[in-house]
């Protein structure tokens, strides 16, 4: 492992690289657009057997869906406006149980055109069976890339890796990057059970009559639900191996145990909102922040564990559910209906197409909630 | 001898004469079983692969729609990437995806010269959605979304040209075969296969519901419009162009086209005016 001071782009595609993929398929798009370059880099140099500078997102996807059909590793990288363009082979792959990894540097969709941070791309397809994980840092960013592949694998469901457009993408941090004899012990080859092989012809991706098109839908939900538990197992055995650690794998509980305020968020921003905490703290206030790291599945008890006997719980998000509740804060909402004294849960929804959420807009959220009614927010 | 086993089998729900099952049969028998068939969303993958059963006998992969040729890239780098060098990648798609939804990815896959033999059927609409035209419907012809009413008589313009546009990537080998000269459309398959990079070959297969046709009819249907030269064998390998068939006397389009429901409203004009365009076609050859 080396140590290296370097653009979370990079570090991320290193990791990717040192994965041990087959197939890259990409096609740029800000502000992923490094990891990708990044790729056809080491593609450039003989260390990524291919990579297919695909002609369109959806194509870039769809490679994806041919490769590991195929039986081999495949991984691609996007954000905002490609997501959408890719949306229905995204389902797809999904449904088509293909272990796919995808690195998504967040970001807005249009309109208006922008192209700074948000999670409205990955969030939008919260519901498409990939397994869904937030990063905080280039690091965990980093990090979460051989576990991902793991996850996929071992569950036979795609994973995205989402960090933050430009907070993280292009954010220069001092990043541990495993290398690839480490990686090598931690990740497996891939192996899958079926594939396109002329020795044993099978048929993948078949129509299903209303008889079964539920029952691959059930088994496709049933799985994800389940897969929380290998997210968890491949986090701490990732952690074991490289002594590094994001809270239980599925959320982060920062100096919240005790406390009687809680935020609920995900991403770059809880950085700031441990900021906002520690200067809280450092003036006696009890509050803490839960960072969720897995939104899909979604841990409905962790979260209920994690914000049993708060008082204030408030969910900071960089979504819209547009005509409904914003995503996270109906989640957090369900997670604790069934608590048995339910805390005081406001949503406050911000940072859309890169607005600036500062450490003191954080303590402002905190300040809002102190007054102990529900607020549902614009930041 | 062993019994002949073809590998796409018997027990599929195409239509009784449809010609697309014969297309994929001949294909299969010559490309043997060192195969991974990639299909586009379609009449063929309607047929041939309903949950719980399949009447392919290779690997096969059905993805989307308009995703064919980047489904069949990803397949053959990974195999590529894999160290096997011999399995052939076969796409099977319909002229809806071919020539429209899916035009896009084709021309991708055909810029990077991915390692694909790319087969379209070509029954010149979107049939399995029920008639409707698509950019290669023929001018004139009849579908649900190019109707005969009082003021529009079916399609108004011409077939994309998508042998010559597929050509102008500078693929290694483009061409249009028909299921009626059936000798020409094994001849070129045997050419492309041990091809490296991108190839297409365009095979016409008469519809028998979307045509309205006689069932019995359409292997010499896909004859006729060869005969009468509506629809030309021709070749590009490595870029050098190639009439496969100059019938020595054209048949009248008329002979073609009366035998289809689709091209029944047609007035003697309408007829005349698809002659002179054939005719005109025919005198750079």
């Amino acid at each position: 492992m080396a140590r290296k001071t370097v653009e979370g782009s990079f570090a991320v595609a290193e990791a990717v690289k040192n994965c041990e993929p087959d197939v890259a398929a990409c096609y740029p798009i800000t502000p992923s657009t490094h990891v990708a370059e990044e790729l056809a880099s080491f593609y450039a140099n003989g260390e990524i057997k291919a990579y297919i500078a695909t002609e369109a997102e959806l194509s870039s996807m769809s490679a994806c869906i041919g490769a590991s059909a195929a039986g081999s590793r495949t991984v691609t990288v996007t954000s905002s406006q490609g997501m959408a363009l890719m949306h229905e082979a995204v389902y797809n792959a999904a449904g088509m149980r293909l272990p796919i990894v995808m690195i998504v540097g967040n970001r807005s969709l249009s309109a208006p055109l922008n192209i700074w941070n948000d999670w409205q791309d990955s969030v939008t397809e919260r519901d498409s069976g990939w397994i869904q994980i937030y990063c905080e840092n280039g690091q965990e960013a980093t990090d979460a890339v051989p576990q991902a592949f793991k996850i996929a694998e071992a569950v036979s469901l795609p994973v995205m890796v989402c960090f933050d457009g430009f907070y993280i993408t292009h954010a220069v941090e001092p990043i541990d990057v495993p290398s690839l004899e480490e990686v090598k012990k931690f990740l497996p080859p891939f192996r899958p059970a079926v594939k396109l092989d002329p020795k044993n012809p099978m048929s993948m991706g078949e129509y299903a009559f209303p008889a079964h098109y539920q029952l691959f839908r059930d088994d496709l939900q049933k799985d994800m639900v389940a897969s929380e538990k290998k997210v968890k197992e491949i986090h701490d055995e990732y952690a074991k191996m490289f002594g590094r650690s994001y809270g239980s794998g599925v959320l982060e509980e920062y100096r919240s145990q005790d406390a009687e305020s809680v935020l609920v968020s995900m991403g770059s921003v809880c950085g700031n909102a441990k900021e906002a905490v520690d200067q809280l703290r450092a003036k006696g206030e009890k509050v803490g922040l839960v960072r969720l790291r897995l939104l899909r599945p979604f841990p409905y008890a962790a979260v209920a564990k994690a914000l049993e006997g708060k008082k204030i719980v408030g969910v900071f998000e960089k979504s819209y559910s547009l005509g409904a509740l914003p995503p996270l804060y109906g989640e957090v909402l369900a997670a604790a209906a069934d608590l048995k004294s339910r805390p005081v849960i406001s949503s406050f929804v911000g940072g859309l197409g890169g607005k600036d959420v500062t450490v003191g807009n954080v303590l402002e959220l905190y300040g809002k909630m102190k007054q102990g009614k529900k607020l549902v927010e614009w930041v | 001898m062993a019994e002949y086993e073809p590998l796409f089998s018997a027990g599929h729900t195409a239509c009784a004469g449809c010609p697309m099952p014969v297309i994929f049969r001949h294909i299969l028998d010559i490309t043997g079983p060192d195969v991974v068939v990639v299909n586009a969303t379609s009449c063929s993958e309607i047929i041939s692969s309903a949950y719980p059963r399949t009447a392919w006998r290779v690997p096969y992969v059905h993805s989307l729609f308009e995703n064919t040729p980047a489904v069949a890239s990803g397949v053959a780098n990974a195999l590529r990437a894999q160290g096997n060098d011999h399995t052939k990648v076969i796409i099977f798609a319909g002229d809806g995806s071919t020539y429209d939804i899916g035009f896009g990815a084709l021309s991708g896959m055909l810029e990077r010269n991915e390692d694909v033999l790319y087969v379209c059927y070509d029954n010149e609409a979107y049939m399995n959605t029920g008639v409707q035209r698509s950019g290669a419907t023929p001018f004139g012809a009849r579908t649900t979304t190019s109707p005969v009413g009082r003021v529009h008589h079916g399609k108004e313009i011409f077939k994309k040209p998508i042998v010559d546009i597929v050509a102008a990537h500078k693929i290694p080998y483009a061409a249009s075969a028909s299921i009626g000269y059936h000798a020409d459309l094994a001849a070129k398959v045997r050419k492309a296969l041990p091809m490296k990079g991108s190839r297409f070959i365009d095979v016409l297969s008469p519809c028998v519901p979307g045509w309205g046709i006689d069932s019995a009819i359409t292997i010499e249907l896909a004859k006729m419009a060869v005969d009468c030269g509506i629809w030309k064998l021709v070749e590009y390998e490595n870029g050098n162009f190639k009439l496969n068939l100059k019938p020595g006397q054209r048949r009248p389009v008329k002979d073609y086209l009366s035998k289809q429901a689709r091209f029944k409203h047609l007035t003697e004009q309408d007829v005349a005016k698809i002659q002179a365009q054939v005719d005109e076609e025919w005198k750079k050859y």
